[in-house]
């Protein structure tokens, strides 16, 4: 305070001293007001801050089941509506973003494991195959339904063709894989000449 | 620093001069993404003939060598290596889903697996792309002749245009974009400005990356000291 106001301010003392405390009352108020505001601000970002966790967590978990369940399961397409570019997302869209991709990590997961089940069926298939084949007589089961990459196929086939299928002698056998990218050789080499 | 005013730049010189410099941030954007950095790094062009012409040898070469290292099997397993998987999370962090706009390193392998192998598409080109196959680090170019002032990440404005030619495309209002002082010069992972993409026969360039979290420093330090490399050889 200048020494031209103190004065002014003394003389006017008893007059004016509601005014001052209207003042400071209304100053404490604003800076109420805008701690409030701050505080708001501060946890609408902690928000953001947690569902941008959530976002990653399930993200990873989502890459994890798609690349371990290929080509079995393959990653899921547009879901809901993305927005069109990169921005900042406010606190509904994120919750709308991790609430979608939750939806997509549960429906993986479920998909995952109808496929786990799928294969341990097929498993137990195979070994029922193995251990009583006459029962499973023709039966194929490729190795892609055991979780295994290739083109083989597991087959009970007669031992000695028409020979087994009349004595009852089956067995399990495991095909040569997958064909050749040209085809299947047409003409034989010719024999080498003596 | 608002989005409204023009930023301050925020370098980081380096000690050597391989380091990168640092661009700056928009307040908003460094509040809701701490992690987020543009990486800055200048180039002086040696090699001999255009940008966009065919690659040397040495490039192409490499090119090869890095088409027999991603397979199939890398191609799956991608989404779940460290540096891409940082990537995939920022996507999903800044409202872009990876399932349909693809982060830049899962796109070139897609493509590697369409095509059969990378294929040559000009100097400049074939370097960017080395340097994202040995990073997984993207690396964009500008015309350094073309800026004003240093680059930075903000949300881009009301009626603002990608670039500073009077036909330059509309920008919807925050989107983030990569700008100088005076206008937005590229879309946060995504096209550059017409008129700032290094012409033909420019000699000198800005080259940016995006540094965001999960992604080690030595990776975007690696990924532009590669493109510098490979374009300052006489």
């Amino acid at each position: 305070m200048s020494q031209y106001e103190q004065p002014v301010i003394d003389a006017d003392a008893p007059a004016s001293q509601p005014a001052v405390t209207r003042v400071l009352e209304h100053i404490h108020e604003q800076l109420d007001a805008s701690a409030v505001e701050d505080r708001a601000r501060a946890g609408e970002r902690a928000a953001r801050a947690s569902l941008r966790a959530q976002i990653a967590r399930l993200e990873h978990e989502l890459s994890a089941i798609v690349a371990e369940t290929f080509p079995h399961i393959s990653a899921p397409g547009e879901a809901g509506e993305a927005l069109r570019g990169p921005c900042l997302p406010s606190l509904a869209q994120l919750e709308c973003a991790r609430d979608r991709l939750a939806g997509r990590v549960q429906e993986l997961r479920g998909l995952a494991g109808e496929r786990l089940e799928h294969e341990r069926r097929a498993r137990e298939q195979l070994q029922r195959m193995k251990l009583e084949p006459g029962r499973y007589k023709f039966v194929r089961l490729p190795v892609g339904d055991l979780g295994q990459g290739g083109c083989g196929v597991w087959e009970v086939r007669p031992r000695l063709g028409l020979i087994g299928m009349l004595a009852g002698w089956w067995q399990v056998k495991l095909s040569s894989g997958c064909p050749l990218p040209r085809g299947s050789r047409s003409i034989r080499d010719p024999a080498p000449e003596r | 620093m608002s989005a409204a005013m023009p930023p301050t730049p925020g370098h980081e010189r380096g000690s050597a001069q391989t380091e990168s410099l640092l661009g700056w941030c928009a307040r908003e954007v460094e509040d809701e993404l701490p992690a987020l950095g543009l990486r800055i790094a200048e180039v002086q062009v040696l090699r001999r003939g255009s940008l966009g012409a065919a690659s040397p040898p040495d490039v192409q070469a490499r090119l090869r060598e890095l088409s027999s290292r991603f397979r199939g099997a890398r191609a799956v397993g991608i989404r779940r290596e460290p540096v891409p998987a940082a990537y995939r999370v920022f996507f999903r962090h800044i409202g872009l889903d990876p399932d349909v706009v693809r982060t830049p390193i899962e796109a070139a392998v897609l493509e590697r697996m369409i095509r059969g192998g990378f294929l040559t598409g000009g100097l400049l080109e074939d370097v960017l792309l080395i340097a994202l196959l040995d990073t997984g680090v993207p690396v964009w170019a500008l015309d350094a002749e073309s800026l004003d002032g240093p680059l930075g990440i903000r949300p881009s404005r009301e009626g603002e245009r990608l670039g500073r030619s009077a036909d330059a495309p509309m920008l919807p209002a925050g989107r983030l974009v990569v700008a100088d002082a005076s206008a937005a010069l590229a879309i946060l992972f995504g096209e550059l400005a017409p008129g700032h993409r290094p012409a033909g026969a420019g000699r000198r360039l800005a080259l940016f990356a995006v540094q965001v979290a999960g992604v080690p420093r030595l990776y975007v330090e690696e990924a532009l000291w590669t493109c510098r490399a490979a374009l300052a050889q006489p």
